[in-house]
Parts: C-alpha cells; structure tokens; sequence
C-alpha cells in the first residue's frame, strides 16, 4: 500500500496504531464485528467464517471457526455479532435460520456453543444487549424476534412483527429495556424487551424495506435508519410522535448504517447493490459526502468501527472477498473535488454565474461590466464556526443580464408561432412564410423562403411577382440592411451581361467548385434578362458581404447594426468586411452555391419535373444542413415540413430527427407547446411522431370532490356524482367538454360558445368573467 | 379554455359476453348466407378458456365495480379485453397490478421504441410457440407501426434485435446459464449494441412473456374470435355439431364424467390438508441435519427431473411460428444433469427483494415497484380457502409450490425443507407443473384436470398465477444477476 500513514490515538490505556491495509478472504464477507478492544475482526459469510487479529501492518488470520469435513449450513452466516462485554462470545445468524452462539474459550476446534433453531426462515440479524452478558436479540424473515437468555436452551420471548420480516434489530445503548427492528414493508418499530404482546411505538419510516437501523452512541433519542428507497433518516424519538430531523439521499439502496464514534453528526453508509463506496456522510450537509472509501470491487457488505471511542478507523468486509481497514486521514474528500462553481443561462439569456466569495473579491476593483450588468447580493450560507470540520463557505451570484434590443429571441417565438407549416397549398405557405420573416426583420431567411418557392413552384409568373415584392419590400429596410441599399443601385445599373461576370467570379471563388461551373454553364444557356435582373443584386451581395448576407444568429446583424447606425455606409462596409472575412470564408464556401443557384433557378422555365427534383434538391439540401449548422434550426425544420414529400428523401434520416428533436426542444423551452405539437405532427420522422404517441394519459380531477377521477370520465368514484356537467344545460357532458381554467366551470363546447356570445360572466353564476377563445 | 374529450361510450359493449355476440342460431345463419352471402366467422371454443367452462368463469356483466373498473382500465388502455384478463378475473387484486405492470412496460415511457417492445413480445412467445400471444402481438406490432418484414423472420429483423435471439432462448430453457460474457455481447459498444437500459426493459418483456406463454398454455386460453385460430368460417353443418358441441368440454358430455371422478377423490383436499396440519405440528419435534436437508433439495431437483412431461402434441399453431426464433430444437433441459455440473444458486445471496429490485429500478424506474408489487401479490394472494374448506392457511402450500419451481431452475432457499414439497405436491401435481414452467406448449386438457380435482376452477387459476410469477422471478433473478455481474 502508497498509502502509510500512521496514527496513534491514545485511549485510556489502550491504543490503536494502524495504516490503511487489506486482506484477502477466501470468499465474499457477508458480515463483520469487532471485539470490544479493537484488536480483532471477525468475518462471516456463506463460506467463510474467521477471526483475524489486526495488527499494526497486516490483518493476520487467528482462528478459521468453520469446521468440519462438510460444514453444515448453521455456518452460512448472515450476520455476526462480538459480545462488547464478553472477549470470548460471539453469535452468528445463519441463513437456514438458526441462531448459533460461539465460545471462542472452548478448548476443542469446534467453538460452537449453542444452537436455537427456532426461526422457520432465514435470520436477518442478531444484537446482543450491550450491557447485559446473556441477553441476545434475533430478527429473521418469518416476522419473528426472539431474544434468548444463553443460560437457557431455548428463547424467552417472542415478538411478532405482524408476518412482515424483520431486517434489522438493535438494542438501545441508553434506555436499558428498548429495541428497534426494522421491517421489509417499510416501518420501524420500537419494543420494551418486558412486554412481548404489543410494540410501544411503530412508524412507517420508508418505502419499500428498512435494511438497517443504528442508534446514536450518545444521543438517546436520535436512530438512524437507511433503506432501499436509497434514504438515510435521522429520527428523533424523544417526541411523541417519531420526528424526521436530518434525511440524507444516497445514489443506492442503503444496507448498513453506523453513527461514527465521537463525531456527533457524522455517520457511515455503505450500499447493497451497484454502488461499492463507503460513505461517511455529516447529516447536516446531506448534499455530498464528508468522506469517502473507494477500495473494494463489489459492493461492502459490512462495516464497522474499530474501537467504540475511536473515530479515525472503520473496517469493512465486502463481496469481492476482501476486508480492510480505512484510516480516516486516507479518506477521499468529495468536497475538495466538487466545482465550487455554477453557471446558467437563463430562459431569456440571463446568465447567473455563482462563485466563492473570495474570487470574486480579489478582482473587486474592476469596474462593472458593461450593459447595465446587475450584481446581486451576496449569499452566506453559514457562519464560520471554528469546531466545523467545513470550510467556511460562502458563494456571490451574479446574474447578468442580456442587452433586451440586441439578443431577444423574440424572433423565434415569432416566427415559431406565425410560420404556416400545412392547410393551404405550397406556393401560399411558402408565401405567408416570407412575409412573416419579412415582418420580424430577418431578411435573408425570408430569400431564402422566396427562392424555395420560386425553385419548386414551376411557374414564371409566381417567380417574377414574388422577387419584384422582395425588391419593392427592401426599400425602407435599407437601415437594417445598409450594405443592401448600398449595393443594390449598382445592382440596377449592372447590364446582364456584367451579371454572367460576376457569376462566374463567383464560381471561381468557391473551394468546391463541383456543381458550381455546371449551374454557370446551365444558368448560362437559359437565362433570361429580365428575371435575372432582381437576381443579380442577391449575387453580388454574396461575395461582397457574407457576413450581412446570411449572418450566423438573427440578433447578432441587428446587434451590430445598432452599434453604428450612424456611421457611413461605405465605411461600414470596409470595416465589415476585414474582421470577417477569415472566419466567414468557408461559408462564403458553402453559401455561394446557394446563391448563385438561386439565380439559375429563377431564370430556367422549370417546366420539366424530373429535371427539378434531381438538380435542385442537393442545393436545397445543403442550403438546410447549412442553416442547421449555424444554429437556425427552426429554418431548416420549417423548410423540411414545408417541402415534405419533396425534400425528404434527400436527407437521411438521422439528420433529420436531429432536426427535429432540436427544434421541438427549442420550441418547448420557449413554452410553444402548441407549435412543438404541430411540428411533432407534420414531421415525417417515425421516431418523432411517435413523440406525440407517449405519455398521452389526460388525469382529471373531479369537480366536486376536487379528487382524481380513476376510471370513468363523468361519474365520480368517490362522491357518486356526475363531475362534468355543463353549466348550460345541466346535462353530463360526454365528448368534447370545454372548461374556463379560472373557475373551472364548463360544459359542452357549443353551449358555452353561444352562451359567452351574449354574457361575459360564467354560466355557472360563479361571478367569474371566462373568456372563450 | 382547454378542450379536453371524454372517454367515449364504448364501455357499454363490455357488458355483453363475448360469445352472446356469436351465438346465431344456425338457422338464421344459413338464412343470412343464403340472402346476403356473407361469411360469419363461428367461434372454435366457448369462452375464454379451452379447460375451464364458461360458466364458471365471471360474467363481464356480472362483476362488482371494483372489477369492472379494472376491466374499463384495461379496455382503454389496449381497446380489447383479453381472455387472459377474463380468466384471470377470478383474482381481480392481481389482475389489477397484471395490468398495469404490462401497460407500463408495453405502453408508457420506456427506453424501447413501441414496435420493438411488440417484436419482444412476439419473439419471447414464439419462443414457447404461443400462438395465441404471438397473434395478439403481431397485430399491435402493425399497428404500432412496425415492419411486416420484420414479421417473416428474426433474420430479417434489425440486427439488434437478432442479437436477443440469444439471450431469449437461454432464459425461456435455461437460464442458469445465462453469463456475464453474454451481456457483455449485448452491451459492447458497436453499431447495434443495447444500452443499459433498453436491456433491462428488453429482460422484463421476455421473462414477462416466457411466463405469460405458461399462463396461456397452462389455462388453455382460447384464441379470441378475431384473431387467427379464433374462428372458423366452416359451416356447422359440416362438421355435424353446434356450438354447445364445439365448446371443448363445457358443454355437458363431461358433466357426468366430473362426478364420477368426484368421488373417486373424494379424500383428497382433506388428506392434503391434514398433511399440512402434520407439518406444521412436527416441525419442532424432529430436526433434520444440514446434510439431509441438502439432500433433500437435490433429491427433489434430480426427481423433478425424473417428472416426464408427456409427448403428445395437441395444437398445432396456425401462424408459422417457428420463424420468430432460431435453433428450434433447443428446449429446456434439467438442471443437474450428469457431466455439466452449474452452481446452485443461492437465493439468499441474490435476492429480488435486496438486489433485483434496485437494479431494475435504477435502469428502468418505476418498473421495480410495480414488479415488486405483482410478485407479492401473487405470492401472499390467499383466501384461506382450499376447496370447499374455510379458513386455512394456505402459506405453506403456496410456498411449497414457488420453492419448487425455483428449484426447477436451480435456485435454492436455504432456510426451506425441501421434503416439504414432496409431502404437499402429488405426482400429477408435479407433471403439470413442469409441464407448464418448462414446456408449456405441451401442457394438455388432461393434466389440467387430473391434477387436484376436487379443487375450484378459481383455485387452479390461482395455481398458474403462482406458477407464472415464480418462474418470471426466477428468470429474471439469473438475468439480474449476469447483468449485476456485468456491472461490477
């Protein structure tokens, strides 16, 4: 072992030296105990059952006490317990149900000394009584607790747990005469060892098994219990009724608890399954361990403290056939580990950022951020105490807040809500799309839209119409788009013949020339001036401007554009475009083809449609994973929805549940339920519109009684009443029932809608104004 | 103002049993073939159950709201009422936790895509040749959705599927030789690899199914009348009896017969209850050593070895079948047989109460609890009745009968006296439990009845329950267990 620290902690005459250490078993540990001066360790298990002595350096085997040629199952043991006031007793639980007694004094090799087989199944637990010699509690799976007086040959009494089986018991280190037991359904029971007929006191402390309980060495009231709905709970039981003080939520169900000796608050935990750390957890900071062990390989199976009065050793046995002994000082600290940092964004981009105190105040002179940032108050969380093992901490939060002009993202709950994705032919959606964008001042999706409708729809007309109210709407949006107004009069003056110039700079321009020569060559061969015409501004924006053109977020061309509104145009344009141009080249790239092809396809006559579906999808396809990269999805989505049949199969699956997983996520944070639904449903994606077929259950509640309704719709289990009459008519409303969420009063859609056409307050003379909308 | 849309009146079809809807008198059948020349499909059998008559089982219309309103769950929940649910409405308390473990698993949230929770379904059954599961799922399989493709065989089934293949002909036949190495197969990172989770799911459904296929098997359900084996278009003429004929022993004929055998048995509840009665008494007195009772477990595994399960064939299913698995001819196999020597496993070393729970649970919440529920239900479900006798505590024999099907598997309880099973489990008993755990698809009329025979139908019921959930947990326990394995 790396690990070789000592330390020597004098107790009374005794003391304990020791280092972090481990032996191998034969065979997995079921349950460990130490006798009373902490110098020897007993392991039991299905097949093993020994005593080893700790020494400073090495666990060293003493006593194998599973003898015998075929032991028999009375040595399968479940639990193992060393008398604290007897060196030389010990008591074993088997799994067959016996209780078996062990007099290590005997002079013989088998140390058996009596054997109680009165359980029918298996015993879960055995206690002895920490003061008295010859008292020794059982509790086992038939329900039954047994306490036996080691003079006699059989039990004394029993106490029945009402057929629930009993996981854990424990004598009480204070009150003489009480014991705890745990049950498998959950409760806690409290005993008088005097009165076998009735339990003093039950609680139902867990859902689901009590594994363990542990009383506080010191404090009489306070037991500890940790169950498999993965709780550890810390009861007070002097009150009258058992008081929940301190709960602590572990990763895995927890199957032994052990208060630490002399550290008032602190506690181990270990788990049975999965999870295969020790945990010494503080129950006043439940939220991360105070320690951890992390050595064994399968899940511990046992712990235990070494001495009573000696918090710096716990030894655990495990399943992975080991057993070792922890120094404290060896322990891992999670909190040391944990980021004392916290950073989130908020839904409207608010950004909380929380920090210790003490970073915060080393840069404290700087001046404040600029925006309009707003600190927020420092938040202590506790005064420093000295006797705390804790480090004092204490966190500032700032939030900051985003500048509301310039990275709203209203444009997106807009456009989300206004976007028409179906119910009216495609050339009308595409249409209606372009002017929302139009609307919300995002030029260049709304191109985007326009060329769709032009590339797909095969009509001329449509074509030239739709790009003249483009040009026409451009006009008074040349602040926003100062570089466009700049550059379109040239675009006027521009002759055809300059614009096959320009294309084919262009061409030559792009890093994946593949297609781009061919659509030049095309383009070439079928233009036409006059639709070429309004094109051409598009064009020439592009390799002049690739950051206005299509910037990455919607916000960030409006943030600039009200940085420098004033400033001259031409300027702007030099300065635009020298910070940009090396970080926006391969979209330059990757753009050009868009564009440029946009022009081709306005000017050829789409009349063929074999033609159009095998040479303008790619484009399109690579125009949609280009807005996606960018982080537009909701363009790529509408788009996707709005060309259905025609787009899809160009675009493999995958990307576009991508998509749409993206989008709807997107649309559910910004609380757009309805149009996450619509595109769950538009979508053609099997894996999303299953989305729509999961967790479709609708649970209402009565509206008389105000309980869950469990089976039928209109009838109330519980008050026999019918719950969804209609405030109208009187009669039970079976099919469509629509109801104000203010007053909850309602009835059948078309009687509430004729009766809120002439009244404002609720049929049901609540005095409640609903609204019908 | 929200709308919202009440559950539709539907509800009111339940009240009318299944089979009034068919019973057309022949002579207005033929009328009505000779008018309008359509074709009525006639039910095969009467009733929900080949086994037990209808009459004994509940009249949907019949039954106390409690039982109705679990009946109305489950028609909302799947838009039929199965005859499994039918015949198990005899236990109403466990058919509502039944219910609402499978609709979870098949309906709610879950790591699996719905179509492949269906193809589970159909491959875990086909794996028993359970028509009758394989039919029903087959058809939400389609309408969930899936591939019919998918349908022709496993190998045209995603490969990830294909790969479950695997571990579901281990655990129907024999688990205990389910391994880590073969989760680890499952679960190592590739283009068709399993998380976690989805195998969890993927376990439950199989082990929930292999046992369903003993249930259906074990209570001679009847295929229902829409699906394939559900009816026939033959006219009765033909096959010269009417429907009180086809309805496979409950009609009349075997009336006489029941009482005949009667008397014959007529000791027989009682001598099992004094049996009991004498168990419980001498426990105390005579104590067996340790090697005895271990030999006992083995002495009863080996003979539940020696428990032939009889060869006759009886159904043979109308859907091929065989396609939905591979190696066909593996099959179930006794557990200690000479040369390959598997460890016992231990029951108090891997528990479903301290392990298998939290392991579901932590990969699949929400499930646990719900198995955890039907396994206890099932298991402490009692009405202190046996037979015509009132007020008997029937723990030791519900117990007797789940140890012995774990002991099938191989899994041992320490703390239980294994020669109790031989005194509480006769000889026919015992066929028909191997039988039904080991190979259901071979579980036949006769052995349905010949065991307890002077027991209700409602108890036999009771019996497959039992026998259903114990052989779940024991697969399941073997699966959690490789996987824990595979964790660690």
């Amino acid at each position: 072992m790396e690990k070789m620290s000592r330390v020597t902690t004098a107790l009374g005459s005794s003391s304990i030296t020791g280092r972090t250490m481990f032996c191998h078993l034969d065979a997995p540990a079921n349950a460990i105990s130490v006798c009373r001066d902490a110098a020897q360790v007993v392991v039991a298990g299905r097949n093993i059952f020994k005593i080893y002595a700790l020494e400073e350096e090495q666990f060293v085997e003493k006593l194998n006490l599973r003898v015998g040629r075929k032991p028999s199952l009375n040595f399968s043991c479940a639990d193992v317990m060393w008398h604290q006031m007897e060196e030389n007793l010990l008591a074993t639980a088997a799994t067959n149900g016996a209780v078996v007694t062990w007099n290590l004094g005997k002079p013989s090799r088998n140390k058996q000394d009596q054997l109680f087989t009165e359980h029918k199944r298996t015993v879960n637990k055995v206690c002895f009584h920490p003061t008295e010699a010859y008292m020794l509690l059982s509790g086992s799976q038939d329900g039954f607790m047994k306490c036996f007086d080691l003079r006699k040959k059989e039990s004394v009494s029993t106490f029945s747990g009402q057929s629930e089986s009993v996981r854990d018991v424990q004598f009480s280190m204070k009150d003489y005469f009480t014991f705890a037991a745990s049950f498998e359904n959950g409760n806690v029971q409290l005993w008088d060892i005097r009165r076998p007929d009735r339990y003093e006191r039950m609680f139902t402390a867990h859902t689901g098994p009590v594994f363990c309980c542990d009383w506080h060495p010191d404090d009489r009231g306070w037991l500890a219990t940790g169950g498999r709905d993965k709780m550890v709970k810390v009861w007070d039981m002097t009150t009258n009724r058992a008081k929940e003080i301190y709960c602590v939520q572990t990763i895995a169900s927890v199957a032994r608890v052990k208060w630490r000796p002399e550290k008032k608050f602190h506690l181990a935990t270990c788990s049975m399954m999965v999870d295969h750390n020790i945990y010494v957890w503080d129950i006043r900071r439940p939220f991360i361990p105070f320690a951890t062990f992390e050595e064994h390989k399968d899940v511990t199976t046992g712990i235990v403290w070494r001495h009573q009065h000696d918090p710096h050793y716990l030894l655990s046995g495990s399943k992975d056939s080991t057993l070792y002994q922890h120094m404290f000082k060896d322990a891992t600290r999670p909190v040391d580990k944990a980021n004392p940092e916290g950073l989130c964004f908020g839904l409207m981009g608010d950004l909380a950022f929380a920090v210790n105190e003490s970073l915060v105040s080393s840069d404290a002179g700087r001046k404040p951020y600029p925006g309009g940032d707003r600190r927020y108050p420092f938040f202590s969380f506790k005064k420093p105490n000295p006797t705390e093992q804790f480090a004092h901490v204490s966190s500032a939060l700032s939030v900051f807040e985003t500048d509301l002009d310039s990275s709203r993202m209203d444009w997106f709950v807009k456009t989300a809500q206004l976007y028409l994705l179906s119910g009216k032919p495609f050339t009308e959606l595409c249409d209606h799309n372009a002017t929302v964008a139009q609307e919300l001042k995002r030029p260049q999706v709304r191109r985007v839209r326009t060329k769709i409708i032009i590339r797909i729809t095969g009509t001329a007309n449509l074509n030239v119409s739709a790009f003249s109210f483009s040009m026409k709407e451009m006009g008074p949006e040349s602040r926003l788009e100062r570089c466009k107004g700049e550059s379109r009069p040239d675009n006027v003056h521009l002759e055809p013949g300059n614009s096959h110039i320009s294309n084919n700079n262009e061409d030559n321009e792009e890093t994946e020339g593949s297609d781009g020569p061919t659509e030049y060559m095309f383009g070439d061969a079928e233009l036409d001036d006059d639709d070429l015409y309004p094109m051409e501004h598009d064009n020439q924006t592009v390799p002049e401007e690739p950051v206005y053109t299509l910037p990455p977020e919607a916000f960030q061309l409006r943030h600039e554009i009200i940085d420098n509104p004033s400033a001259p145009e031409h300027l702007q344009q030099d300065k635009a475009d020298s910070p940009h141009v090396s970080g926006n080249e391969a979209e330059v790239a990757c753009l050009t083809p868009i564009e440029s092809f946009s022009l081709i396809s306005i000017s050829q006559p789409l009349y063929s449609p074999h033609l159009h579906a095998s040479f303008f999808c790619p484009i399109v396809r690579e125009m949609l994973s280009h807005y996606a990269e960018r982080g537009d999805v909701q363009m790529a989505v509408s788009v996707l929805i709005v060309l259905g049949e025609r787009i899809r199969k160009e675009i493999d699956d995958l990307t576009q549940e991508h998509w749409y997983m993206s989008y709807i996520d997107l649309l559910q944070r910004f609380e757009l339920w309805n149009v996450s639904n619509e595109v769950i449903k538009l979508s053609t994606c099997s894996a999303i519109t299953c989305l729509n077929q999961t967790s479709t259950t609708l649970h209402i509640n009565c509206s008389n009684c105000k309980r869950p309704m469990s089976n039928k719709g209109w009838i109330c289990d519980r008050c026999r009443q019918c719950a969804s009459a209609c405030a109208v008519c009187h009669h039970v409303v079976k099919g469509l029932f629509v109801w104000c969420q203010g007053c909850s009063h309602g009835g059948h859609l078309e009687h509430i809608m004729n009766w809120l056409k002439n009244n404002s307050h609720c049929p049901a003379g609540c005095g409640h104004l609903c609204e019908y909308t | 103002m929200r709308h919202a849309i009440a559950p539709s009146e539907n509800v009111e079809n339940n009240s009318i049993a299944v089979t009034d809807l068919f019973k057309i008198c022949t002579h207005c059948e033929r009328l009505a073939k000779k008018d309008l020349g359509i074709r009525i499909p006639r039910p095969l059998g009467s009733g929900p159950s080949r086994f037990i008559p209808e009459k004994e089982i509940l009249q949907v219309s019949k039954v106390d709201a409690s039982t109705q309103a679990i009946f109305e769950d489950a028609f909302a929940a799947l838009h039929r009422l199965d005859n499994i649910s039918l015949v198990m409405s005899f236990h109403p308390q466990y058919l509502g936790s039944f219910l609402r473990t499978q609709h979870y698993l098949l309906q709610m949230d879950g790591p699996l895509p719905l179509h492949y929770r269906h193809y589970i379904c159909i491959m875990a059954a086909a794996r028993h040749q359970c028509s009758y599961l394989v039919n029903l799922h087959v058809n939400d399989f389609l309408q969930v959705g899936g591939n019919t493709k998918w349908l022709n065989g496993l190998n045209e089934a995603p490969q990830k599927l294909q790969q479950l293949g695997e571990i579901n002909k281990i655990l129907a036949h024999r688990p205990w030789l389910l391994t880590k190495e073969h989760i680890e197969r499952l679960l190592k990172t590739e283009e068709h690899s399993w998380s976690l989770a989805e195998l969890i799911h993927a376990v439950v459904l199989l082990t929930h199914y292999h046992s369903l296929s003993s249930f259906t098997f074990g209570c001679g359900i009847m295929p229902e009348i829409n699906c394939d084996g559900g009816h026939t278009f033959r006219p009765p003429s033909v096959s010269q009896y009417c429907v009180c004929d086809i309805a496979n022993g409950n009609g009349h004929a075997n009336h006489h017969d029941d009482l005949l055998g009667n008397q014959e048995m007529c000791g027989e509840v009682e001598e099992l209850m004094e049996r009991m009665k004498q168990l419980q008494e001498c426990r105390d007195d005579e104590e067996a050593s340790q090697e005895e009772m271990a030999t006992r477990f083995e002495r009863e595994k080996t003979e539940s070895m020696l428990v032939v399960t009889s060869e006759d064939e009886e159904c043979v299913p109308s859907r091929d079948i065989s396609r939905h698995f591979e190696d066909t001819s593996y099959g179930y196999q006794d557990f200690s047989r000479r040369g390959e020597q598997v460890p016992t496993f231990r029951a108090q070393d891997y528990s479903w109460e301290d392990h298998g729970f939290s392991l579901v649970n932590r990969l699949y919440p929400d499930v646990g609890q719900m198995l955890d529920e039907k396994f206890q239900m099932a298991y402490n479900l009692t009405y202190n009745t046996m037979a015509t006798h009132k007020d008997v505590d029937t723990s030791m024999l519900r117990r007797a009968i789940w140890n012995y099907i774990h002991c099938m598997f191989g899994i041992r309880y320490d703390d239980y006296d294994y020669g109790e099973i031989n005194q509480l489990l006769d000889r026919s008993f015992k066929i028909y439990i191997k039988t039904m755990v080991c190979s259901p698809e071979k579980t036949t009329k006769r052995m349905y009845e010949s065991f307890w025979r002077q027991f209700q139908h409602s108890e036999k019921v009771h019996v497959n329950l039992l026998l259903m959930e114990a052989r779940m947990q024991a697969e399941l326990l073997y699966a959690l267990r490789a996987i824990t394995r595979y964790m660690t």
